[in-house]
Formats: structure tokens, sequence, C-alpha cells
């Protein structure tokens, strides 16, 4: 038996460079190639551009360096500062991380639980929501007060952040199974593990990875705000209580110096996420599929 | 009107005995719906039947019944031939919509009721490439669904179907999505099969051409509430091909089926 109408047009598909291209083709590749290029260089001389007139501002407007340090004088306290900085970093990143590892494996057995049973679901999911939409500021005065130690208050507050996303997106993805798919595995008789295994958790894949990009850069957002409001009282380790103690001490340098270091943190946790969301998908999802034609 | 019971239908052909039996199915959804009204029906071994009738006969549901996914609401169907100690009934199902699994590469998708059973991927090995080979296409099973055409993806629904060597193999409009050209070369492809296997199809349809083409029996359902309002053999010999899809036997069948299934539709009319 041969499948010559279907097999011939994925082969057609796959060999057409012997024809060269008509001038509207070449003009859509050339502006394809421009893109390309663009896409990088574009966002990088912007960045240039704006550090080089927040140079020029502080300067023709004689701003003094402990209101507006010119960007060259953070650069430098970046440098001088690196031991106390980059330890600093270190502590909020093992909070960031511990919290965020906590979310992503809380969430999704939670989601695995909710999905096992409606009635858990409708019981319990209304405490997640109040849990999130309960900003976190007014919650983690109570949790340092009730925990002792401040890191795992810490790891509280930035968990509470981060794992509504995971738990919502996967739940939504556990759900989202296929119908038919559904109904194949019970005629040929599937356990519930096995239709969680084979069919549930990977239809969920990409919900979960979305859900882990938010959940990343929130439970970053959680350590800080935790930080801040554990203030002097904790043991003043991480960037946040950095840019406070630098606040106190008028070491604006210093403060903005964090601050950078704190958004590089964040960006580097989300093309993490990124990266980790293509190589997952990238074989079949369409969100990670490059558009043909 | 009442529902003629179909003990053996009319033109009974050279099939065997009832593999699957429906006495006086009856199923009203929950929403009040009658899906199907005492209908009774007798699918005989080897024979390829064609269930043609408007939307909402009740011709899915018939299918779903046999496959033990939804229960009747009153009746009971018996499977003459099988053991009373058989746990599972040998069948397979292949959906209207080609329903693979996106993440799995095309092995993995024909692997799969396979692989529910508890066979690892070594010991399923020769058996998937065996069905991917009768559906043509070893040679991808490497590849994800997403890289195949939509002609390409049924032939892998149909090869997880027949990689269980299914008795009765029911069909829910398979290629009601496909256009004519590939259509035409899966329904001759299907005949090629059935012949060399002798399965059991019922085959789920609302094309007149299609269930002429196709079977050696079409069952005619009529809607609101569903029920079997034709019973005809289609006695031309296998196996099928252009000649028969263009001969004056085939255009034939087509108007009296064509005009049993109108009868069936003005019967609602009149309702």
């Amino acid at each position: 038996m041969t499948i010559a109408t279907d097999q011939n047009r994925a082969l057609i598909e796959a060999g057409t460079d012997a024809v060269p291209l008509d001038p509207a083709e070449l003009r859509k590749a050339r502006s394809a190639q421009i893109e390309r290029i663009g896409r990088w260089v574009l966002p990088v001389v912007i960045l240039v551009l704006s550090v080089i007139l927040w140079d020029r501002i502080c300067v023709w407007n004689e701003i003094p360096h402990y209101i507006v340090p010119r960007p060259g004088l953070v650069l430098d306290a970046l440098i001088q500062d690196w031991p106390i900085l980059s330890q600093a970093l270190l502590n909020t990143l093992r909070i960031t991380f511990g919290a965020l590892m906590i979310a992503t494996f809380g969430g999704l057995a939670l989601a695995i639980l909710f999905t096992q049973s409606k009635w858990i679901e409708i019981s319990f999911f209304p405490f997640a929501v109040i849990l999130q939409v309960t900003p976190i500021v007014a919650i983690a005065p109570l949790i340092f007060i009730y925990v002792d130690s401040v890191e795992a208050g810490l790891l509280i507050c930035a968990w509470i952040v981060a794992f509504f996303p995971v738990l919502s997106n996967t739940t939504l993805g556990l759900n989202s199974a296929d119908h038919n798919l559904r109904n194949l595995f019970q005629m040929y008789g599937a356990t519930r593990w096995q239709t969680l295994r084979y069919l549930r958790l990977p239809a969920a894949m990409p919900y979960f990875l979305g859900g882990l990009r938010i959940a990343g850069g929130l439970s970053l957002i959680g350590a800080i705000v935790a930080e801040f409001v554990a203030g002097s009282a904790g043991s003043g380790s991480g960037l946040a209580n950095q840019i406070l103690e630098a606040g106190y001490r008028l070491n604006i340098p210093r403060m903005f110096a964090a601050l950078i270091l704190i958004s590089v943190t964040g960006i580097l946790i989300f093309l993490t996420m990124n990266l980790v969301s293509h190589l997952l998908l990238r074989k079949w999802h369409e969100s990670a599929l490059k558009q043909e034609s | 009107m009442t529902v003629t019971a179909f003990e053996t239908g009319p033109g009974a052909s050279a099939s065997g005995p009832a593999i699957v039996s429906l006495n006086r199915i009856s199923k009203t959804f929950s929403n009040g719906t009658v899906a199907l009204k005492e209908m009774s029906l007798d699918i005989r071994e080897g024979e390829f039947l064609t269930l043609l009738g408007p939307s909402g006969c009740g011709k899915s549901t018939v299918l779903r019944i046999i496959t033990s996914l939804t229960g009747p609401t009153t009746g009971r169907i018996d499977w003459p031939l099988e053991s009373a100690s058989q746990e599972e009934h040998e069948l397979s199902f292949v959906f209207q919509e080609p329903t693979l699994m996106p993440w799995a590469t095309v092995f993995g998708n024909v692997w799969l009721p396979l692989r529910l059973k508890g066979i690892s991927k070594k010991a399923a090995h020769d058996r998937v490439m065996e069905a991917l080979e009768m559906v043509g296409l070893e040679a991808f099973s490497d590849s994800y669904p997403r890289e195949l055409s939509g002609g390409m993806k049924m032939r892998v629904s149909i090869a997880r179907a027949l990689v269980t060597k299914p008795k009765v193999l029911l069909m829910d409009e398979p290629f009601a999505a496909l256009d004519e050209i590939t259509r035409f070369k899966l329904n001759n492809d299907l005949l090629q099969l059935w012949e060399t296997f002798g399965w059991t199809v019922v085959f789920v349809t609302h094309s007149v051409f299609e269930s002429v083409y196709l079977s050696n029996r079409i069952v005619v359902m009529a809607a609101r509430p569903g029920r079997v309002v034709n019973d005809m053999p289609v006695d031309a010999p296998y196996p099928r091909g252009e000649e028969f899809r263009t001969s004056g036997v085939y255009a034939d069948y087509c108007r009296t089926v064509s005009q049993a299934l109108h009868a069936a539709m003005d019967a609602n009319d009149h309702l």
C-alpha cells in the first residue's frame, strides 16, 4: 500500500531550492534578515543612548551625585562594593530560588490534587485566591511575628507571591486535555495514574511553563518585598537590605548598583525560563514553532 | 411511528453470525433529549456496516454505547461470540479528528494502546511498526503529528486503532474533515485492509456516496428520536475500485440510499 498524495506533498515542501526567487520574495527575505538583526541591535542602541543621556542630564543640570549619580559612579560602586553586593545578591538569589522551587513543586502538587476531585478544587481554590489577592506587604509583618527564623519568613513570603500562577495555570492545563483523547484513554482502560502521566501532565506542560515564567519574576519580587518588610530586623543580608542601608547613609550610587543587580537578576530569570520553555516545547507546541510561509 | 426491530436485515450478505447485538437500546440524555429509541441491530461478523443518517440521529451515540463510553438508558448489548470470562471487547475506535497526542511522535501515538496495557516500547516495537506499515507510514515513525498532512494524521489514527488487532473497528465519520482526493485514497486503502484482515467495521457517515462505496450493508437512521428506518444490503463485489465508483450499479445504489435517507428525514417533518 502506498501513500502517494500525502507523502508527496510533504516531500515537495522539503526541496524547492532550485527555482530562483522573484523580486517580491527577495524583498521579503531581505526585510526578514534586517528584522532579525534589528531585533538585537535596536534595543542595545537605545539602551546605550539612554545611559549617555542620563550622564548628560546629570552634567548639564549639575545634579549632585548624592541625588542622581552619573552612570560611571554607579559602575564604580558596583565594582568597589562588589564583595558586599555579591554576598547580598547570593542571599537574595537563595531566597528567590528556594521560593521558586517550593512554589513550582507545591503549585504542581496542589494542581494535581485539585484535578483529582472537583470537590477538593471547589473547597480549597478560594484560599489560593485569598492568598494571591492580599498584598504581600500586608501579610509579611504578621509572618515575621509568627515565624522565628527570618530566612523561613522570607521564603514563605516569596512563596505566597509565586505559587499562585503555577497553581492556576497548571490546574487549567490539566483540565484542558483533549476530550476525545480522554475518551480514548478511558476506552483502553487507562488507570487514573496512566491518564495523569501520559495525557494530563503533557497536555498541561505549556500552561505549567507559562505559570513558571510568571512565578520566576514574582519569586524575586516576593523575596525583595519580604526583605524590605523584615528590614533592619533581618540579618541585613539581601539586596533590598543593601538598598535600605545605603539609603540611610545617602550612598545613592550603591542604591543604584543594588537596583541594577535586582533588574539584571530578574531579566536573567526571565530569559532562563524562556529557554527552558523553548527547549521543552520546541518539538510540538505551537508557541515554540517558527512560523512557516 | 413504531420502530421495527431488524432481526436480520432483508439483504443479509455473506457475513457470519452476529458479533454485536443491540437489543431495544434507548438512550435519553440528562437534558431530556431522546438520542435513541428502542433500537435493535445485529452487527454480523466480518461485515462492513455503515450507519447513515442526518445529524442528531444518534449514530455517534450508537458507537459510544458499543464502546461502553456511555451506557444505554434501557436495553441490552450482547457480544454473542465472546466467552463470559472475556474482560475487554476486542474493538477499536477511530474519531472524526485524528485525536493524536501532539507531544508524542507517530510511534508514541501508535504505541499508546499497548503502553496502557503495560507493554514496553521494546516489546511493542514490532507490532507498532507493523501497524504503521499497514497504513504506509513506517518511514514517519519519528515525526511529530504537526509535521504530517491531514490525511497522514488520519492514517496514524487508524494505525493506532489497528495496533491492538481488534475484531471490531468503529469509525465515527473518520474522513469527514479531509479533502475529496485524500478521502478517496483513504477509502480505497481502508477497503483493501478490510478485505485482507476481515474485521467487522461499523462506519458512521453522512455521505451517501461514501456509504455505498465502502459498505456491504447500510443502516439508515432517522432523528428525533434516533431510530433505524431502513436496513439495506449493497451487493456489489469487492474489491471495489474506480470502475465501481463510476458504474451504473453504484449510481443506482446511491439513488436508492439517497431516497431512503430523504424518506427518513421527511418522516420527521410530519412528526
